[in-house]
């Protein structure tokens, strides 16, 4: 599906969306290359590489990569190498959220199973990015299931602005984000229900309704929503510590807190 | 020129908010805005000459990060006494910020802001690019419609394909608002 339209600030604005990895992936492109076969071509080919990384790392594909690693069916020498690319991103994670987010997640049979979702989105769409960053003068915002990343080629073009969902009622926007060029990533259960714990417990968390990250890298920003979230009320004083990190947490009784890390960049 | 200045001295103080920012880091309030006020107390200067000239006043930060004086020059671009599409810029003087020198300019026609331009703002080292990359969330009306936003995209808890169908992003998706 696309479309095209005409927006007298921003020019010729167009727009997809496929499914992959059972998620929408949405682009929006302006500039040079919004509406040309060479838009087109960058954007197949962010599809198709998330299609190949939706098989080796879906999990919900009995016969994915890593389900096979893990399952011990392979070595992970075996793997392609962006598997352990991956693993040592999912450790570093568990490192910096005080084991809050993991890639070894608890069970009910008490054996942790393998899991890098939480880690592989946001990667593989940052990864796919660059394929669209190569495109001369032209502006996109990729996201898949409502994690992004935004890029503007332009100064003369604005910025995109990117709603942030009421997590109480997803309908309606909450906050709107201003960016030129990083990504904007939020976790949270709106559409899924309780589906995110505390690795620590296996618990689903409590105290927090979602948190939205804007950062320079959709791989942190990604992995940080969710090791926030999973800090449940300590979601945004966590979250504080992160350098760099800009964000909002949304209460369960709808309050937010903003966080500004920006003046903790170095240099 | 004259009919301006009074206009702006009695109807509003003009207040440019540029970027917000907090000024603590402990996550538990709201941002503050740093803004710009351009000066426009006619009573500032009365005796000025109609055909252009400046005031002065102050800028006010609403943290406590940004400070000093401003003056501005107006630069009407019609005689004084014109009709009432008359034009005239407002410039403010530079301004520091913790982020950099910033420095906006307020455009009226016929007594009504039309434009407000920053003409300065930071952007000479790492850390000015990286808040101009970026801003701060900005919290909206609870009632207020993603169309009536101006949003490019939706950032939510995971949407999955069966969820799709339902949310905000279809909705931008199929009719491209």
């Amino acid at each position: 599906m696309s479309a095209l339209i005409d927006r007298p600030t921003a020019g010729r604005l167009s727009r997809h969306v496929e499914h992959v990895m059972g998620m929408p992936i949405s682009i929006a492109l302006r500039g040079r290359h919004a509406d040309t076969t060479t838009g087109h071509r960058a954007w197949t080919a962010v599809l198709d590489q998330l299609r190949e990384v939706d098989r080796i790392f879906s999990t919900y594909r009995d016969d994915s990569i890593v389900n096979r690693l893990d399952r011990g069916e392979l070595d992970l020498d075996q793997c392609p190498r962006e598997v352990a690319e991956v693993l040592d991103l999912g450790r570093e994670a568990e490192r910096q959220s005080g084991g809050a987010f993991s890639i070894c997640l608890p069970t009910t049979h008490g054996r942790r199973r393998l899991d890098p979702s939480g880690v592989v989105k946001g990667w593989a769409v940052e990864r796919a990015s660059h394929l669209l960053s190569d495109l001369d003068d032209t502006d996109f915002c990729l996201s898949a299931g409502g994690d992004m990343v935004c890029h503007t080629a332009d100064v003369e073009r604005p910025d995109w602005r990117i709603g942030i969902e009421n997590p109480r009622n997803p309908r309606m926007l909450i906050a709107v984000v201003p960016i030129r060029s990083g990504a904007v990533a939020t976790s949270g259960t709106a559409h899924r229900g309780q589906h995110l714990m505390d690795a620590r417990t296996g618990l689903p968390v409590h105290g927090v309704a979602s948190v939205t990250v804007v950062g320079s890298s959709l791989t942190w920003a990604d992995i940080d929503a969710t090791a926030a979230y999973a800090h449940g009320a300590a979601a945004a004083s966590w979250l504080s510590g992160r350098p760099g990190r800009t964000g909002l947490v949304v209460w369960p009784d709808t309050t937010t807190t903003i966080v500004d890390g920006r003046s903790t960049l170095a240099g | 020129m004259r009919r301006i200045v009074i206009w702006l001295a009695s109807t509003v103080t003009v207040v440019v908010l540029l970027f917000g920012y907090r000024t603590s880091t402990n996550g538990t309030s709201v941002s503050a805005e740093s803004s710009v006020v351009i000066p426009s107390t006619a009573a500032a200067a009365p005796t000025s000459a109609p055909s252009g000239s400046s005031s002065s006043g102050t800028s006010s930060a609403g943290g406590s990060t940004s400070s000093g004086s401003t003056s501005s020059s107006s630069t009407p671009s019609r005689s004084p006494g014109s009709s009432s599409s008359s034009t005239a810029t407002h410039t403010g003087s530079v301004v520091q910020t913790r982020w950099g020198p910033v420095q906006v300019q307020v455009t009226v026609t016929g007594g009504t802001i039309s434009a407000v331009d920053v003409l300065q703002y930071p952007q000479g080292n790492g850390e000015g690019q990286q808040i101009n990359a970026y801003a701060l969330p900005i919290l909206v009306q609870e009632t207020l419609s993603a169309q009536s936003a101006n949003i490019d995209m939706v950032s939510g808890a995971t949407v999955t394909s069966d969820g799709y169908v339902e949310s905000l992003q279809a909705a931008l998706d199929e009719a491209g608002i």
